[in-house]
């Protein structure tokens, strides 16, 4: 039995939770709401040494201690663009553990059940548990290698995979059942197995753009877990904590589909029904016309007002502080400059201002799509630095593409496009840009980095 | 114990909660957001611990103990890349108020 005194911390704890989600949500407060929620894990989980006698407390925290080093290193090490494989491989590692969690109190629960006294309900949140513990797991290591580029970040699929899937479903559905009526500790083991198969499967056929969607999804799955593993637990802050994540990450699934013009079905289910490997990412030989830093700087120099679209690749090569000095100098002689931030810019939502800000880039400059997408047609030139699927008209036009219906940056609008490339190859979701090719079109091929210092040098000498 | 119906409604409250909380989020903390979520869900630490400080075999130590490892990354890496992420939007120069785009 829990103390009353233990009871009011996790309450406390609890309501931490609430306003650090609060707190998240708005740029002034969002520090202090992590922050926030911090203490309230801490208090949390400082609470359980003195309110219950528990064995084995070295190896316990032993292991707190190797999971902090392992944590915070990870976390300070790694760099702002594999952000959100992080995020996924921490949400990953979250839903192993509730699955793990679930499995110990299983045999507990065995034995209760010998002497007839296991609560169906617990069972069933049990088995939920483990089930979806899996899912969230494996389908975060899935996602983890398609962001890490382990693993093609197109969507896989084979003939089979529906069925298969469907298949895995039941099995657990029925694996679950059985459970309940009769609880064993292999059930639930194999449970595990399943849910493991059933996480690889989901994650398998989204294709590359989708993944942010899948990976907060994912994030609510394991937030549902540690709900069901509070109740079984009799745990109160458990359940709370579990259901915030669990709902408030569905709301945010669905604002990130929508901000992608998607339907969370159509992400998760959109390439098993077929048609959607348009392009296949083959590298066409149609002409396209390229120019050097020297020229570019000249369009650059002598516009009124010149739209800038960041992406991914402009980070991946670290030239976002060049690129703000860039945009400093074309201020200083009287250009009118800003950022366009495409909402799914960078790998996730709200990435790209994050790695923008490290730039020290002005808040004012970021105009968010809604904002600026109607200033495109009065733009002289429009500069895409590392970015390519977010202008990609193929969305509009296009129902086969994979991207079809993603709401787009309209920089084919303006009067000139630069595009700063690597290569020609495609962007992450794998198809070809039309807008390559259209006349008004000049490639600058290179390093950003690199072609982001001639082009700063070649502008100031003007 | 607890009766069901009672977490049933603590659950069914904190659905709503969770839901009211965010919903007037910008898509610029998309991602701090999920990830400070992603944090807040490490807190299934306790459970791992309350299970561990229970357990009597050697295999049910040993999978206790991962699954505390596996908590703790959960939740103490999410909480630190979650400020890492915030750090950039405050630490910004203040000639102009910090919040102008809408």
């Amino acid at each position: 039995m829990t103390p009353t005194w233990a009871q009011l911390a996790y309450l406390v704890a609890a309501v931490c939770f609430i306003l650090s989600l609060k707190g998240l949500s708005s740029p002034k407060t969002a520090r202090n709401g992590n922050l926030i929620g911090a203490v309230g894990a801490v208090l949390a989980c400082g609470t359980i040494f003195f309110a219950r006698d528990l064995d084995h407390l070295l190896p316990i925290l032993i292991a707190i201690a190797v999971g902090t080093v392992v944590g915070v290193v990870g976390a300070r090490r790694v760099q702002m663009t594999q952000m959100p494989q992080l995020v996924a491989l921490f949400n990953g590692v979250g839903g192993g553990a509730a699955a793990l969690v679930a499995l110990l109190e299983l045999r507990h629960l065995v034995a209760l059940s010998g002497v007839g006294a296991a609560p169906e309900f617990d069972l069933a949140a049990t088995a939920f548990t483990i089930v979806i513990g899996g899912v969230s797991f494996s389908g975060s290591m899935v996602t983890f290698a398609k962001l890490q580029e382990l693993m093609t970040s197109r969507p896989v699929t084979f003939p089979g995979l529906p069925i298969l899937f469907g298949g895995a479903l039941l099995a657990c559905f029925a694996l679950s059942v059985v459970m309940v009526l009769d609880a064993s500790i292999w059930s639930g083991i194999v449970l595990g197995v399943l849910g493991l198969a059933l996480g690889v499967l989901l994650v398998l056929p989204v294709g590359g753009a989708d993944v942010p969607i899948v990976i907060s999804l994912l994030n609510a799955f394991t937030g549902l877990t540690v709900a069901a593993g509070g109740y079984v637990l009799g745990n109160t802050v458990l359940l709370v904590a579990g259901t915030l994540v669990g709902a408030s990450g569905t709301l945010l699934t669905k604002l990130m589909a929508a901000a992608m013009g998607r339907s969370l079905f159509n992400t998760l289910f959109g390439a098993l029904k077929g048609g959607s490997t348009l392009g296949a990412g083959e590298i066409s030989d149609r002409p396209v016309r390229s120019a050097g830093p020297q020229d570019v700087a000249i369009l650059l120099g002598y516009a009124h007002r010149v739209i800038i679209v960041p992406g991914y690749g402009l980070a991946v090569a670290q030239a976002q502080h060049t690129l703000r000095e860039l945009v400093d100098v074309l201020g200083e002689k009287g250009i009118d400059v800003d950022y366009a931030i495409h909402p799914v810019a960078g790998r996730l939502p709200g990435h790209m201002n994050v790695l923008l800000a490290e730039a020290q880039v002005p808040y004012e400059q970021l105009k968010e799509m809604d904002e600026i997408n109607g200033e495109f047609k009065d733009a002289d030139v429009v500069l895409v630095v590392g970015a390519n699927d977010v202008v990609n008209p193929a969305a509009r036009t296009t129902p086969s593409a994979p991207i079809y219906g993603m709401p787009i940056l309209n920089a084919d609008e303006a009067e000139q496009i630069i595009f700063m490339k690597r290569s020609m190859r495609p962007g992450f979701a794998g198809i070809e840009n039309e807008l390559l090719f259209d006349p008004k079109t000049t490639l600058l091929f290179g390093d950003a980095k690199d072609t982001m210092g001639k082009l700063l040098t070649a502008v100031k000498s003007i | 114990m607890s009766e069901p119906i009672v977490w049933l409604t603590i659950f069914v409250l904190s659905v709503f909660v969770g839901i009211e909380v965010i919903s007037k989020v910008s898509s610029t903390l998309h991602t701090p957001l999920m990830s400070g979520a992603n944090a807040i869900h490490g807190v299934i630490l306790l459970g791992a611990i309350i299970v561990t400080g229970s357990v009597e075999s050697t295999t049910g130590l040993v999978v206790g103990l991962i699954a505390i490892v596996l908590a703790t990354i959960n939740m103490v890496g999410g909480f630190v890349v979650t400020d890492r992420m915030l750090q950039m939007f405050v630490r910004r120069p203040k000639p102009q108020p910090q919040e102008s785009a809408k």
